[in-house]
């Protein structure tokens, strides 16, 4: 399937919803549990969730969730969870992937690290200025959670041993983070340090995780570090 | 690098059959420092060498690491000269190796390099599948990394981003 054919499944209304639920959790989540977090019919639901799995959207697996098994244990549950596979479409076409590879590739080679932090916390401080003109983001790790969110991160706030934290589930980077990681992740820590600057008692720190953004938000304790 | 939208590293498995259980991974990587290892401009490097070594050992799929007779670290192996700085560990599998280096406060480290090491001008780090339970020598890992260096990256000698399997080793490509 085209990646344009892929996105043209999420045009209806239900079957965005149900997939956006998807997306959202760390799990994989059945049939029933989808239905209910959406508000939509099981059935229904069912059909749809299918419809975007055939797509590549969704990908499925077969599994007890009691863990029980043989006779008696009943049929497995089919579980969905978000494809990894990306999508994406442009008109005109445009193909940015490419030319970030080569540039990431050079600016590997000559180990540009701290020219592209420098960059990234430039680029992080000006995209803070274009959502919030005065500069300041007040109502701590709520707020910053909400930005993070519309810069794409999936940022969820957990508690952690040391108090509440922000995790993201999703890098805007993902392939290049993979291919190129002490670059990349040093880049997106620095561009969100600089979009974080005016955010009060709250830092952002490198805590690189399997499966997980390699960066963590949390309260800063009195002083900054 | 291949076609478009190659899947990331993560998302295809290195090996689900018995080859995983017959091949470890082998991992060679060096550094020149660009100051004494006593300079105080390299003391958060040194600093974190021996969690981060601790770290590798408690992390899933480590089996072994190269320590002099400190057994600490490595630091005083250098059979290229006191600025290069040897490591070598064995893994059981690319995406144990992967995740502790690039998924763990490893990155953290990572992201510093610039600071303590001179720029590479050609290859530093190889990659290479051995027999599970042999244990590679210095001279063994710096074999594949000249070859990598002369050749390119193939199932003998490769790297993260351009890496084979158990499989291609033992059926070489026609």
């Amino acid at each position: 399937m085209e990646d344009i054919d892929a996105i043209a499944v999420l045009q209806d209304p239900v079957r965005r919803r149900l997939y956006e639920y998807v997306a959202a959790q760390d799990h994989e989540v059945s049939r029933n549990q989808a239905a209910e977090g959406t508000g939509v019919q099981r059935t229904l639901a069912a059909f749809h969730l299918d419809k975007l799995a055939a797509a590549g959207l969704l990908e499925t697996e077969s599994r007890r969730l009691t863990g029980r098994s043989g006779p008696g244990a009943g049929r497995p549950a089919k579980l969905y969870r978000r494809a990894a596979a990306e999508h994406e479409f442009s008109l005109p076409a445009r193909d940015y992937r490419t030319a970030a590879d080569l540039l990431a590739e050079v600016a590997e080679a000559a180990r540009l690290d701290a020219e592209l932090q420098e960059a990234a916390r430039r680029q992080g401080r000006a995209l803070r200025g274009d959502d919030r003109p005065e500069g300041e983001l007040e109502g701590g790790l709520e707020a910053v959670a909400g930005l993070l969110a519309s810069r794409g991160y999936e940022p969820r706030l957990e508690e952690d041993e040391g108090g509440a934290v922000i995790r993201m589930r999703n890098c805007p980077f993902h392939a290049l983070s993979q291919r190129f990681p002490p670059l990349v992740c040093g880049m997106n820590l620095a561009l969100l340090e600089g979009l974080l600057e005016g955010a009060e008692g709250v830092r952002v720190r490198m805590d690189a995780r399997p499966g997980l953004c390699c960066t963590v938000v949390e309260e800063s304790k009195n002083n900054e570090d | 690098m291949t076609g478009h939208h190659p899947a990331p590293f993560d998302d295809h498995a290195t090996t689900v059959d018995d080859h995983a259980a017959r091949f470890h991974l082998a991992q060679l990587n060096l550094a020149k420092l660009k100051y004494p290892l006593d300079d105080p401009r390299v003391a958060d490097f040194v600093a974190w060498l021996k969690p981060i070594n601790e770290m590798a050992e408690r992390w899933p799929g480590f089996v072994w690491r190269l320590v002099d007779e400190s057994g600490e670290d490595a630091t005083s192996i250098q059979p290229l000269g006191p600025e290069t700085i040897v490591n070598m560990t064995v893994w059981e599998s690319q995406d144990a190796l992967w995740d502790y280096t690039y998924r763990s406060g490893h990155l953290d480290a990572l992201r510093r390099r610039g600071e303590w090491f001179e720029r590479p001008t050609r290859p530093m780090q190889v990659l290479w599948w051995i027999p599970a339970g042999h244990i590679p020598t210095v001279d063994e890992a710096l074999e594949r990394l000249e070859l990598l260096r002369a050749e390119g990256p193939s199932p003998r000698a490769f790297t993260f981003r351009e890496a084979f399997t158990p499989a291609d080793v033992e059926v070489p490509a026609a």
